[in-house]
C-alpha cells in the first residue's frame, strides 16, 4: 500500500481523506453556480475579467512554467485574440462564443509562425524578440491601413451579448454580466481541462524534459523545433482566447489596452501563480485583477510604488509563488500526518 | 545627400545615449548575468537627485560626481538590500523583483519630482566643442564622456586586482569562494557600478531628450535591444549596437518605411539579425555542456 | 459511493440554503421613491462624485488633474458646501487602461452609486465606458479628453466634453495660415495616437482639399521615442516654411530646441496642449521660442502677465492652501481647477433637484459663464443642442518674455 494510500484510510471526524475532497469539490462547484447570483454585477463582471485573466496566464505558463521559454510579449497574442473577435462581431456579426475558436486558431498560427524562428533564440534574447513583438502591437493596429478594420486609435466598440433565455434565482435575474461569468466559466473549465490532458500527457512530458534537459530530450528522440514551436502556438492560443473573451466581458478594444504592461502584468500573474502549475493561473489572475485596486486604495499620488511593494515582498514571502508555497505546506502537512 | 548626413549624424548622437545605457545593462549582466528591467527609472531617479543637488546651489560637477557616487552606493545597497533574498531563488523570481523595483522608482520620481519635464544643464554648453548644425557640443561631449567609461571599464576589468575578482566571481562563483573572493560582495559592487554608470548616462541624456519620470523607459529598451544586438556580454559590441540602433532607426524612418511604423521595423530587423546568429554580433557563442 | 451521493446531495441543500439566508443581497439599484428629487448618490447632506484617472501607468503625468478637482472640492466643503450639501468625490485609478476604467466606472456606478462621474480621463477610457453610461442613463460630464465625439447629444444625451475639441483648435490654425500666409509649405509633426489624428484631421479640414497639397511633410513619433531629432531634421530637409506642432510637452521642448540648433525657422505653430512657458518654453530656450503662435483659452500660470490678476491671485492662493504639493507651474492644476469650478457652477443650478437628468439638464443650460482662469473673452455655454462648453481659443504669440494675445476671439 503506498503511503497516500495509508492517508487515505485516515478519518477526519467521521469521514475519510477522500470523502472530504469529494464533498469539498462538490461543495466549490455549487457556490460557483450560485456565486453570481449572491453578488452585484460589477463583481461579477470583475470575477469574469479574473477568469479571463487566469486563462490568459495558463498559457503563458504552459510556455514558460512547462517549457522554460520566456515571453514578455502574450499581451501581443492577447490583442490578437481580442481584436479578432472585436472585428468578427462588429464588421461580420459573428456571434460572439463562434469568435473563440477562430481566435484561438489565428493565435495559434501566429504563436506557431513566431515561434519557428524565435527557436533559435534563447534567454534573454527569447525575452528581446517577445519584448519587440509587445511593443510593436500597439502601433501595429495603429497602422492607417489597417484602420479600416482595427478602427484606428479608437478602436472599437461591441455590444454585450445577452442571456439567450430569461432566468432568475434568488430573486436576481440573470444579466448580461452573470450570463457572461457562465460562458467564461464554461471555456475557462475546458481550456484547463485541456491543458491538463496536453501537461500530463506525451507533449507535455515532452515540455518539461526540454526544459530540463534539452539535450538529453533530443537524444531521446523528442524533436525539440516542433514541440517548441507548438508550445509556443498552444500557449499563444490559450492567451488568444482569453483575448477574444476579454473583448466580449469588456466590450470594447483599442491599441492602448495592449500595450507592454500588460505583457508584464501577465507575465507578473505567471509567475505571482508559481510556475510549472496549472491551478496557479487562478491565484496569479486573483493577484493582477485585485491587488492594484488596493494599491489605489492606499495611496493616490504614487499607487505603483505601492503595488511595487507588495510584489517585491511577496516574492520574499513565496519566492516560488503562491502555488509553491501551498506544495511546501502540502509537504509539510503530510509529513505532519505521518 | 546633405539632409541625409543630417539623419546619419542625428543618429549617431541618439545612438550615443542607447550606447551608455546598453554599456549599463552589460555592465550588470556580467557581474550578475541579469538583465536589469529597473536599471533606467534608477537612472532617472539618479539624474532627478543631481537636478535637485544644482537646483539647491552646487556646482555642476560636484552635483555629478556626487550623483556618480549617490547610484553607487544606492546600486550596492539594492543589491544588499533587496536582492539578497532572492539571491537563490528562480530567475523569474528576480525579474519581478527588477518590475517592482521598476514601478516604484518610476512612481515614487513622479511623486516626489512631478511629471512636469525640466530643464537640465549640460556639461559642455554651446561653443565648447566644434558646434555643427550636424552636431551640437553636448552631443559631441557626452559620445567622449560614453567612450571614456568603455575605456575606463575595460581598464577596470583587465588590470586592476578587483576587476578581474569581480570577472571571476561573475564567471565560477564556487571556485571564486574558494580562493578568497567575496562572491556576495562582489554582485553588490556589480550593481553599484551598473547604477553608477546609469546616473552618467542619464545625466547625459537628460540634457538632449529633458528630464521627467518617464525619460528613460523609452531609451532603455533601445538600449536592451543595442546590447542584445552588439552581444550582451561584450561592452564595445554593446556600445556599437547601441549606435547602429540609432542610425539605424533614423534612416528607416526618414527613407524607408516612414516614421509610423520605426520601431517596428528596426525590431523586427534587430530579431532578424539575432536569429542569424544568436549570441549577438560579437557575442561569444556559449558551448553547452551536457 | 451511496454514500458519498448523500454528502453530495446534503452538501449542496446546505449551501444553497444558506447562501440564500446569509448572502442574498438586496435587490440591485432599488428605483428611490421621488419623494424628495434625488437619485442614487444625493441627499440633504451629500452629493456623491466619481471618477477615474491614470494615477499610475504611463500617463499618471495626468493623475495631477484629478488631485487638483479634489483640493477644490475640499475648499468648497470648507467653505459649506453647495445648497448645503457636502462634496464626497471618489477618484480612482483607471491607469489608462481602458478594461480597468470599465471596472471601476461600473464600481462607482453599482456599488458606491455615485450621482454622476466627473472628467474621467482620456479617449480610450472614456470610449469604452460610453454606451454603458448612456444605457445606465448615469451622467458622464465634463470628459477630459479633446476628441470631438463627445458633443452627440442626439445619440449618447449623457456624455458632454469639456475643453475646445482637438478638431477645432487644428481648423483655427488652418484657416489663419491659410488667410496670412496662402503659399506656405506646411510641415506636421503628430503623435501617432487619438489626440494627434484628430489635430491632423481637423487641421487638414480646415485647409480644406486645395489646401492640403500646401502640407510638404507629415511626420509621426510614437510617446516611446526617445527623441523626435530625426523628425524634425526631416521636415527641415522637405523645405517647409511653416510647422504645425502636434506634441505633448516634452516632444515639443525636443522639437524647439532642435529646431533652433539645425538653423531651421518656419512659422511655428504649436498645440495648445504643449503651450506652457515654464515646462516648454523655458526649457527649450526662450530665445528659441520667440515667435510661436498657439491657441488658447487658459491663463498660463507661468506666465508675468498674469502676475497681478485677481484671478491668478486666488488660484495660487488656493493652491498654496489646498494642494501645497502641486506644482505651480504645471497648467493641469488650472485645467483642474477650471473644470471643477464648471461643475460646481452645474450643481449649483441644480439647487435641490438632484436627479441625473436634471444634473444633465443643467450641465447644459450654462449661459456665458466665465471663469477666473479662463482668457478674457473666453465663455462656457451650452445648450440641449449643444454639448461644447468650451468652444472659442484666442491667438497669441510669444515674445520672447510671455504670450501676447492677438486678434479676436475666434469660435468654431
Amino acid at each position: 500500500m503506498t503511503r497516500s494510500g495509508a492517508v487515505a484510510e485516515l478519518r477526519y471526524f467521521g469521514l475519510t481523506l477522500r470523502q472530504w475532497i469529494i464533498l469539498g469539490a462538490i461543495v466549490g462547484l455549487v457556490l460557483l453556480l450560485v456565486m453570481p447570483f449572491l453578488l452585484r454585477n460589477y463583481r461579477v463582471f470583475q470575477i469574469n475579467l479574473a477568469m479571463v485573466y487566469a486563462i490568459a496566464i495558463l498559457g503563458l505558463n504552459m510556455l514558460t512554467g512547462y517549457n522554460g521559454q520566456i515571453s514578455l510579449g502574450h499581451g501581443a497574442f492577447y490583442a490578437i485574440g481580442g481584436y479578432t473577435a472585436a472585428i468578427l462581431m462588429h464588421r461580420y456579426g459573428v456571434p460572439y462564443w463562434a469568435t473563440l475558436p477562430v481566435a484561438g486558431f489565428v493565435c495559434l498560427v501566429a504563436g506557431f509562425l513566431f515561434g519557428l524562428p524565435a527557436l533559435r533564440l534563447q534567454g534573454h534574447y527569447l525575452a528581446l524578440a517577445t519584448f519587440a513583438l509587445a511593443l510593436a502591437t500597439p502601433q501595429i493596429l495603429k497602422y492607417k491601413h489597417f484602420e479600416e478594420f482595427t478602427g484606428g486609435v479608437q478602436g472599437i466598440v461591441l455590444d454585450k451579448p445577452e442571456p439567450p433565455f430569461e432566468f432568475s434565482f434568488l430573486g436576481q435575474a440573470l444579466s448580461q454580466d452573470r450570463w457572461l461569468y457562465f460562458f467564461t466559466l464554461l471555456v475557462a473549465a475546458i481550456m484547463f481541462l485541456l491543458a491538463w490532458n496536453i501537461l500530463r500527457g506525451r507533449i507535455g512530458r515532452a515540455m518539461i524534459a526540454i526544459r530540463d534537459q534539452p539535450i538529453a530530450a533530443a537524444a531521446m528522440g523528442v524533436n525539440l523545433a516542433m514541440v517548441k514551436s507548438l508550445t509556443f502556438g498552444v500557449s499563444a492560443m490559450y492567451t488568444g482566447v482569453a483575448g477574444a473573451l476579454g473583448a466580449i466581458v469588456v466590450a470594447f478594444v483599442a491599441p492602448d489596452s495592449f500595450n507592454i504592461f500588460l505583457s508584464i502584468t501577465i507575465l507578473v500573474g505567471a509567475v505571482v501563480g508559481g510556475l510549472a502549475s496549472i491551478p496557479a493561473a487562478i491565484f496569479g489572475a486573483i493577484f493582477i485583477q485585485y491587488v492594484p485596486n488596493i494599491a489605489d486604495q492606499i495611496s493616490k499620488s504614487a499607487p505603483w510604488a505601492v503595488y511595487g511593494v507588495f510584489l517585491i515582498g511577496l516574492m520574499y514571502l513565496m519566492p516560488t509563488g503562491v502555488m509553491g508555497l501551498l506544495r511546501l505546506v502540502g509537504a509539510r502537512l503530510r509529513k505532519y500526518a505521518e | 545627400m546633405e539632409a541625409f548626413l543630417h539623419q546619419v549624424f542625428s543618429g549617431l548622437a541618439t545612438g550615443g545615449i542607447y550606447a551608455s545605457m546598453a554599456l549599463a545593462l552589460v555592465m550588470i549582466y556580467q557581474s550578475t548575468h541579469h538583465i536589469n528591467f529597473s536599471q533606467g527609472e534608477m537612472a532617472t531617479f539618479c539624474t532627478f537627485i543631481a537636478w535637485a543637488l544644482i537646483e539647491t546651489g552646487f556646482p555642476y560637477w560636484v552635483a555629478f560626481f556626487a550623483t556618480v557616487a549617490i547610484g553607487l552606493v544606492g546600486g550596492m545597497a539594492i543589491q544588499r538590500i533587496l536582492l539578497r533574498p532572492v539571491e537563490n531563488a528562480p530567475i523569474l523570481t528576480n525579474v519581478i523583483v527588477f518590475i517592482g523595483l521598476l514601478v516604484i522608482f518610476n512612481s515614487t520620481a513622479g511623486w516626489i519630482f512631478d511629471h512636469t519635464i525640466k530643464a537640465f544643464p549640460s556639461p559642455f554648453p554651446r561653443g565648447t566643442f566644434f558646434d555643427t548644425q550636424y552636431f551640437s557640443s553636448h552631443e559631441i561631449g557626452s559620445i567622449m564622456v560614453t567612450l571614456l567609461v568603455l575605456v575606463a571599464l575595460y581598464v577596470f576589468f583587465r588590470f586592476t586586482p578587483l576587476g578581474l575578482a569581480m570577472r571571476a566571481a561573475a564567471q565560477n562563483p564556487v571556485s571564486s569562494r574558494l580562493v578568497g573572493i567575496r562572491v556576495s560582495w562582489m554582485l553588490a559592487l556589480g550593481w553599484g557600478l551598473a547604477a553608477a554608470i546609469g546616473a552618467i548616462a542619464g545625466m547625459m541624456v537628460a540634457p538632449i531628450v529633458y528630464l521627467d519620470p518617464n525619460m528613460m523607459a523609452g531609451i532603455l529598451l533601445y538600449g536592451f535591444a543595442g546590447a542584445l544586438l552588439g552581444g550582451i556580454d561584450n561592452p564595445w559590441g554593446a556600445v556599437f549596437g547601441g549606435f547602429v540602433v540609432g542610425v539605424l532607426e533614423n534612416v528607416l524612418g526618414a527613407y524607408v518605411i516612414g516614421t509610423e511604423l520605426k520601431l517596428t521595423v528596426a525590431l523586427v530587423l534587430i530579431v532578424g539579425v539575432l536569429t542569424l546568429k544568436p549570441t549577438g554580433l560579437f557575442g561569444k557563442v556559449v558551448v553547452t555542456r551536457v | 459511493m451511496n454514500r458519498n451521493l448523500l454528502i453530495a446531495i446534503v452538501a449542496a441543500i446546505v449551501v444553497a440554503v444558506a447562501g440564500y439566508f446569509v448572502l442574498a443581497p438586496k435587490p440591485e439599484a432599488p428605483a428611490p421613491v421621488a419623494a424628495k428629487k434625488y437619485d442614487p448618490g444625493a441627499s440633504d447632506k451629500e452629493i456623491l462624485i466619481g471618477q477615474t484617472m491614470p494615477y499610475s501607468g504611463p500617463a499618471s503625468a495626468y493623475g495631477t488633474i484629478g488631485k487638483a478637482s479634489a483640493a477644490y472640492f475640499a475648499k468648497i466643503n470648507d467653505e459649506g458646501g453647495i445648497n448645503g450639501r457636502k462634496i464626497k468625490f471618489v477618484s480612482l485609478d483607471d491607469g489608462y487602461s481602458p478594461p480597468k476604467t470599465v471596472e471601476q466606472i461600473r464600481k462607482l456606478v453599482e456599488q458606491d452609486e455615485v450621482l454622476f462621474v466627473f472628467n474621467t480621463l482620456g479617449t480610450p477610457p472614456n470610449s469604452a465606458i460610453h454606451n454603458y453610461m448612456n444605457q445606465k442613463k448615469v451622467p458622464q460630464l465634463f470628459v477630459a479628453t479633446g476628441a470631438t465625439k463627445w458633443g452627440d447629444p442626439k445619440n449618447f444625451p449623457w456624455t458632454m466634453g469639456w475643453q475646445p475639441n482637438y478638431q477645432t483648435e487644428g481648423r483655427i490654425y488652418a484657416k489663419y495660415i491659410l488667410k496670412e500666409k496662402p503659399n506656405a509649405k506646411i510641415a506636421v509633426l503628430y503623435q501617432n495616437d487619438d489626440y494627434g489624428k484628430d489635430y491632423l484631421k481637423g487641421f487638414k479640414d480646415g485647409l480644406g482639399e486645395a489646401g492640403q497639397k500646401l502640407i510638404v511633410s507629415e511626420v509621426s513619433y510614437e510617446v516611446t521615442d526617445p527623441t523626435v531629432d530625426s523628425q524634425v531634421v526631416t521636415m527641415k530637409g522637405s523645405g517647409a516654411d511653416t510647422f504645425f506642432n502636434i506634441t505633448t510637452p516634452k516632444f515639443a521642448a525636443q522639437a524647439i530646441k532642435k529646431a533652433a540648433e539645425i538653423g531651421w525657422k518656419p512659422t511655428h505653430f504649436l498645440n495648445n496642449v504643449s503651450a506652457s512657458v515654464a515646462s516648454v518654453l523655458r526649457p527649450a530656450g526662450l530665445e528659441n521660442s520667440k515667435d510661436i503662435i498657439t491657441a488658447a483659452y487658459l491663463k498660463d500660470p507661468t506666465d508675468k502677465q498674469w502676475e497681478n490678476d485677481q484671478g491668478y491671485k486666488d488660484w495660487l492662493a488656493w493652491m498654496k492652501k489646498y494642494y501645497p504639493e502641486g506644482d505651480l507651474a504645471n497648467s493641469f492644476n488650472v485645467y483642474g481647477y477650471a473644470v471643477t469650478q464648471t461643475l460646481v457652477q452645474v450643481l449649483k443650478q441644480c439647487g435641490d433637484d438632484l436627479t441625473r437628468e436634471n444634473v444633465m439638464r443643467q450641465a447644459a443650460n450654462l449661459k456665458d459663464i466665465e471663469l477666473p482662469m479662463l482668457l478674457p473673452g473666453i465663455k462656457v455655454s451650452t445648450s440641449p443642442t449643444d454639448f461644447y462648453p468650451i468652444e472659442s481659443v484666442r491667438l497669441q504669440r510669444f515674445d520672447g518674455k510671455e504670450w501676447v494675445l492677438f486678434g479676436d476671439v475666434i469660435g468654431s
